[in-house]
C-alpha cells in the first residue's frame, strides 16, 4: 500500500507541488504565494486527498495545477459557487478558493458577497495585484483612480473597491491580509484562516512585475515597510515603526483613528488602542487605513467565528431525517393518498 | 357512494371538461384539486391544468386577477385537459369575461349571481349585466346566488362575513360533485384535517359543501340543472395516485439517485417561474437524500451542482429559458470537465422574460446547440406528467453512465398538469450503479471507458487519485493541459462521439400509435403528446393512415429514427415553437418534414391537430 504510506507520512512543502511546470512570469508574486501555501499545507499536515483547491480564471487561477492536491480550475468569477457545491456534497473536504481582484470582485463579485455572508467553510485567498494580468494589463476593480492601462489611456476614473472592506461589509467572519513576499506572515495568516471554521477571507497584496510593478511599494518596499506596515496581534497595542515608536488611538470627539507618538516624549503605551480581532467596528476602522498618512494594517483584521453554512445545512437536513428514507421509494410515492383499481 | 337517487334521470357523458374560474382569492385551485381527487377515486381517467394569474395579488374582481382550474375527466382514455369547456363555473363577472370564450356553444355556465354586482360588473368591463342582456343566449345558464346560499349555510357558525364568503368555493364544489354523481367524503375528511385547528372553519366548509350538494338534489329544478353519469375509465388494475409533472420529476430524480447507488442529491436552483416548484418540492424531501440550495443566481445554482458532482453527489439544477441562458457557460464547463449533471428546463414563452407562466417548446435549439464551441450534451423530454418520472430516472442514468450534463426539457404546462399515475413497483425499477474510481494504477482523470467513452469519476477524498481538472483543453492521454492542435481535434471528436454513442444505449424509436410506415407520421416531442395522441387516434378511427411518433430522446436521436421517418410519405411535426425539431430532423435525415407551429403560450387543441392531419392527407 504505497499510497497509504505516502499520505500518512509527514509531508514537506515540496510534496504539495504537482509535476506541472509553473508558468507565471519570472518575478511574479504568485511564486511566493505558491511557496507559502505549500509551506502552510505542510505545517498544517494537510492530507492531499482531502484537500481541494478551486479557482476561477486569471493568473492566480492557474494555482491548482501546481499543487498535488485535488484541484478544479473553473470559470471566471465562479469558483465560490463550485466550492460551495463541493462543501455541500462533502463537508469533510478542506476546500480553498484561489481568486484575484478581477475574478473575485468584478465578474465574481456577486458570488463573493454571498459565499461570505453564508459563511461557507472555505479559505478564500484573493491575490490583489490591482490589474488584469492574463488579459494584458487592463485596470481592475481594485485599481486606483488614475491607473493608466490599455483600456484607460487617460487614467482610470473609477473608485477602487477595497477587498477587505468588501469582505467585512458582506458579513465575513474572518478577514486578513498580507504581502506576497513576506512569506512568514502569509503562512501564519493562511494557518489562521484554515483554523477558522466558516468563510475565511485573505487578501494577499501581489506584485505584478509586468503590468503593475511596484504598485504596493509605498508600504512593501524594504525601506518603507517598517513605517508603513502595522502588524496586528490580538490583545496587543496597535504599534508600528522601526522601534514601535508610533501607535494608533481613537481621535477624541470623532469616530476615527489617529497616529500618535509612543514612549520617549510620546504617550504611554496604555493610551494606545489594543487590537481586538472580534471587534467588527475596529476592523472597519483598520481596513480603511492607507499610507502615507497611516500604516497598512496587516494580519488578522477580524475573526469572530459563527456556525458555518454547511454545518447548518446538515443540521437542518439531519433534523428532517436526511437520507433516512433513501431506500424507501414506496413511502415517497404513496404519500398524499392513493387509490386502487381492481 | 353517498349520492342519493337524483330527482330526474341522469344523462350519460363519455367525458366532461369543467373549468372552475374565479378571483385569485376564491380558492379555485383547491376546488379543482378536490374535484380531481373525487373523480379519480370514482375511477375516471383525467387530466388537469391550472391557469393562474401572473400577478400574485391582483386587485379583486379584475380580469387579470382571474384564477382557473380545468379538469377533463371521463370513462375513456383522457389525454388532454380538453379543447373546449363543457361546464364553466364563474364565481364573478371577471371570470365569466375571461373564460367564456373557451366554453363550447351550448355548454353550461354556472354563475354566482351574488357576485354580479354593479361594482364587479364594472371592474370586469361589462357595460350591462351579461346574465340579463341576452349575451349568454348560446349557453345553458344556471344562475345561483351562491354567495347568499353559502352565507345561509354557515350562518350559525359564528364566522365573520369575510370567512363565510370564503366558503363559496366549497358550495360550488358541492354542486358540481352532485352534478356528476361524485362522492364528497374524502373532501369532507380533508377539510377536517386542513382546518384541524379551526374546527368552526372546517364545519363551515363542510356545511357549504353539503349545501351545494343538497341544492342539486332538492332545489326547484332549473331546466339547466341536470345530473350526469360518467363511467369508470377502462384503466389497468393497480395502485394509483394523482401526479403533476413537477412531482414526477422530483420523485424520478430521487429514484434515479437510488438506481445509481448514490446517497445524496444536491439540488440547486434560483427562483424562476415556472421552475421554482421543483425546488419547493425537493426542499421537503431531505429524508430521501436531497439537499437543496437556493443559490444567489442561476450561475451559482449550476456552479454548486457542478461542484457537488465533482465531489461525488448527484448534481441537479433547474430553471426556465432566461435562467438557462445564464447557465450556458457553466454547461460548457461541465462538458469540458465531463461531469454528470441533470438540468431541468421548464420551458416558457420567450424571448427574454416573455410570458413566464405560459408554455412553449422553444428552447430545443438552445438545449441542443446553445453553447459556445462544439459542446454536445444529451437532451431528453417527457411527454406527460407521469412520464416525467421515467424520464428523470433516464436523465440520471445517461448523466452518470456517460459523465455528461443532460438537459431535461419540461415546460410550463407539464410543470403544473396532473393526471392519475399507476405507481411503479419500486423493486422493478432499473439499476445502474455508478463505479467511482479508486484504483490509482494507471489513473488519469480523462481515462475513458472504451465502450461509453465516459471518463473515470474520481472524487476528492480518494487517496492516490489527486488530480486537477478545469475548462482548459486536456491531453487525451494524460489529462494535463494541452494546446496541441491534433489533441484538441481528437478531444472534440471524442466528446461528440461519446454523446452520439448514447444512441446505441436507448430504445429504438417506435410509433406511439399506428404502424411504423404509412401516409403520415405526426412527430412530436414533449407535452404535445396528449393532444397528438388524441388527434391521431381520432384520425385512425376515421380510417386515416396516420401514425404518432413521439420522441423522448432529442440528442442524440434514436439510431433508427431516420429509417422510420423515411417509411412515411409525409412527416408532420407539431411544435409549440416556430419550427425547431422539424429543422433538426430535416438536417439529420434530409426528410421533407413539415412544421405545424403554435406559439400562443397555450397547448395545441386536438381539433387544431386533427385539421392539420386531415389537410395533409
Amino acid at each position: 500500500m504505497t499510497v497509504a504510506t505516502i499520505t500518512d507520512a509527514e509531508l514537506a512543502p515540496k510534496d504539495y507541488a504537482s509535476d506541472q511546470e509553473v508558468r507565471w512570469c519570472p518575478g511574479c508574486g504568485d511564486y511566493a504565494i505558491l511557496k507559502a501555501v505549500q509551506k502552510a499545507l505542510a505545517e498544517l499536515g494537510a492530507r492531499r486527498e482531502r484537500t481541494v483547491f478551486v479557482s476561477g480564471i486569471g493568473c492566480a487561477a492557474r494555482f491548482p495545477y501546481y499543487l498535488s492536491t485535488y484541484g478544479f480550475h473553473t470559470i471566471h468569477g465562479r469558483a465560490p459557487t463550485i466550492a460551495t457545491g463541493i462543501k455541500l456534497a462533502n463537508p469533510d473536504l478542506d476546500v480553498w478558493v484561489i481568486t484575484g481582484d478581477g475574478d473575485g470582485l468584478s465578474i465574481g463579485g456577486n458570488h463573493m458577497l454571498h459565499v461570505l455572508r453564508r459563511n461557507v467553510d472555505l479559505q478564500i485567498v484573493l491575490f490583489n495585484n490591482e490589474i488584469y494580468g492574463l488579459t494584458k494589463g487592463q485596470y481592475s476593480p481594485t485599481s486606483r483612480r488614475g491607473t493608466r492601462s490599455p483600456s484607460t489611456p487617460q487614467g482610470s476614473i473609477e473608485n477602487p473597491v477595497s477587498p477587505c472592506a468588501f469582505a467585512l461589509g458582506a458579513g465575513a467572519r474572518f478577514v486578513g491580509r498580507a504581502v506576497d513576499t513576506q512569506q512568514a506572515d502569509v503562512v501564519a495568516l493562511l494557518k489562521r484562516a484554515h483554523a477558522h471554521k466558516g468563510a475565511s477571507f485573505v487578501e494577499v497584496f501581489q506584485n505584478c512585475v509586468v503590468f503593475n510593478d511596484g504598485v504596493f511599494d509605498s508600504f512593501t518596499a524594504k525601506t518603507a515597510a517598517p513605517d508603513a506596515q502595522l502588524h496586528l496581534e490580538h490583545g496587543k497595542p496597535l504599534l508600528f515603526g522601526p522601534n514601535k515608536e508610533r501607535g494608533l488611538r481613537l481621535k477624541r470627539g470623532t469616530l476615527a483613528l489617529e497616529v500618535v507618538p509612543v514612549g520617549d516624549g510620546g504617550l504611554p503605551p496604555h493610551d494606545i488602542l489594543v487590537h481586538d480581532e472580534t471587534n467588527r467596528a475596529l476592523a472597519q476602522l483598520l481596513v480603511g487605513l492607507e499610507p502615507p498618512e497611516f500604516p497598512m494594517a496587516l494580519g488578522v483584521l477580524y475573526c469572530a467565528p459563527a456556525t458555518s453554512y454547511e454545518a447548518d445545512v446538515y443540521a437542518q437536513a439531519r433534523a428532517a431525517g436526511l437520507g433516512r428514507d433513501v431506500a424507501d421509494l414506496g413511502t415517497l410515492l404513496t404519500r398524499d393518498g392513493t387509490w386502487t383499481v381492481e | 357512494m353517498a349520492t342519493t337517487t337524483p330527482p330526474r334521470a341522469r344523462q350519460s357523458r363519455e367525458s366532461v371538461v369543467i373549468r372552475f374560474a374565479g378571483d385569485s382569492g376564491d380558492g379555485m385551485q383547491v376546488t379543482g384539486s378536490r374535484f380531481t381527487v373525487e373523480a379519480a377515486l370514482a375511477g375516471n381517467d383525467l387530466t388537469t391544468f391550472p391557469d393562474f394569474p401572473a400577478e400574485i395579488r391582483a386587485p379583486a374582481g379584475t380580469t387579470y386577477g382571474v384564477s382557473a382550474f380545468q379538469i377533463h375527466f371521463g370513462g375513456v382514455d383522457v389525454t388532454t385537459p380538453g379543447d373546449a369547456v363543457d361546464v364553466l363555473v364563474a364565481m364573478n363577472p371577471a371570470a365569466l369575461k375571461v373564460d367564456l370564450k373557451d366554453l363550447r356553444l351550448g355548454g353550461t355556465v354556472v354563475v354566482d349571481t351574488g357576485a354580479f354586482t354593479e361594482r364587479n360588473l364594472a371592474k370586469a368591463g361589462f357595460p350591462a349585466n351579461p346574465i340579463e342582456d341576452g349575451s349568454l343566449a348560446q349557453y345553458q345558464v344556471l344562475t345561483v346566488d351562491i354567495t347568499r346560499l353559502t352565507a345561509e349555510a354557515v350562518k350559525d357558525l359564528g364566522l365573520s362575513t369575510r370567512e363565510a364568503h370564503r366558503c363559496r368555493n366549497m358550495w360550488a364544489l358541492g354542486l358540481m360533485l352532485w352534478m356528476y354523481g361524485r362522492d364528497r367524503q374524502v373532501t369532507t375528511d380533508w377539510l377536517r384535517r386542513k382546518f384541524a385547528d379551526r374546527p368552526e372553519l372546517a364545519q363551515a366548509n363542510v356545511a357549504a359543501l353539503n349545501a351545494g350538494h343538497a341544492f342539486g338534489e332538492t332545489a326547484e329544478m332549473s331546466e339547466h340543472l341536470v345530473g350526469y353519469t360518467v363511467a369508470k375509465a377502462p384503466v389497468e388494475p393497480g395502485r394509483y395516485r394523482a401526479v403533476s409533472g413537477t412531482e414526477a420529476i422530483a420523485w424520478g430524480l430521487i429514484a434515479g439517485m437510488r438506481a445509481a447507488g448514490l446517497q445524496k442529491m444536491i439540488f440547486a436552483g434560483y427562483p424562476i417561474t415556472p421552475a421554482s416548484l421543483l425546488l419547493h418540492t425537493l426542499a421537503n424531501l431531505k429524508a430521501h437524500g436531497v439537499i437543496t440550495f437556493q443559490a444567489e443566481d442561476e450561475i451559482a445554482a449550476i456552479g454548486a451542482v457542478i461542484g457537488a458532482a465533482y465531489a461525488g453527489a448527484l448534481g441537479v439544477t433547474s430553471s426556465s429559458g432566461p435562467g438557462m441562458a445564464l447557465k450556458t457557460e457553466m454547461l460548457g464547463l461541465a462538458i469540458a470537465t465531463e461531469l454528470p449533471l441533470v438540468v431541468v428546463n421548464s420551458q416558457r414563452a420567450g424571448p427574454s422574460t416573455g410570458m413566464p407562466t405560459k408554455a412553449e417548446q422553444s428552447d430545443l435549439f438552445q438545449a441542443v446547440h446553445g453553447r459556445n464551441a462544439d459542446a454536445p450534451l444529451a437532451v431528453i423530454a417527457p411527454a406527460t406528467a407521469s412520464d416525467c418520472f421515467e424520464v428523470a430516472i433516464e436523465a440520471v442514468r445517461i448523466a452518470t453512465k456517460y459523465m455528461t450534463p443532460v438537459i431535461l426539457l419540461s415546460d410550463a404546462y407539464l410543470a403544473h398538469a396532473a393526471e392519475p399515475w399507476r405507481l411503479p413497483d419500486p423493486s422493478a425499477l432499473p439499476r445502474f450503479p455508478v463505479h467511482f474510481r479508486t484504483d490509482p494504477a494507471g489513473f488519469h482523470p480523462f481515462l475513458r471507458d472504451p465502450v461509453t467513452l465516459a471518463r473515470a469519476w474520481a472524487v476528492p477524498g480518494t487517496s492516490g487519485l489527486e488530480h486537477r481538472i478545469g475548462g482548459l483543453e486536456k491531453d487525451y492521454d494524460t489529462g494535463h493541459i494541452s494546446y496541441d492542435p491534433e489533441n484538441h481535434a481528437r478531444m472534440t471528436r471524442t466528446r461528440a462521439a461519446k454523446i452520439a454513442g448514447i444512441a446505441n444505449d436507448i430504445p429504438r424509436q417506435r410509433a406511439a400509435l399506428g404502424a411504423d410506415h404509412g401516409a403520415v407520421a405526426v412527430v412530436g416531442w414533449g407535452s404535445t403528446y396528449g393532444a397528438i395522441q388524441q388527434a391521431v387516434r381520432d384520425a385512425r378511427e376515421d380510417g386515416l393512415d396516420v401514425s404518432h411518433v413521439h420522441l423522448r430522446y432529442l440528442n442524440p436521436f434514436p439510431s433508427n429514427l431516420g429509417d422510420l421517418l423515411k417509411r412515411f410519405d409525409r412527416v408532420l411535426v407539431p411544435e409549440m415553437n416556430t419550427g425547431q425539431l422539424v429543422q433538426l430532423l430535416r438536417a439529420a435525415y434530409l426528410v421533407p418534414a413539415e412544421g405545424l407551429n403554435k406559439v400562443e403560450g397555450k397547448p395545441f387543441k386536438v381539433a387544431e391537430l386533427s385539421a392539420a392531419i386531415r389537410a395533409s392527407l
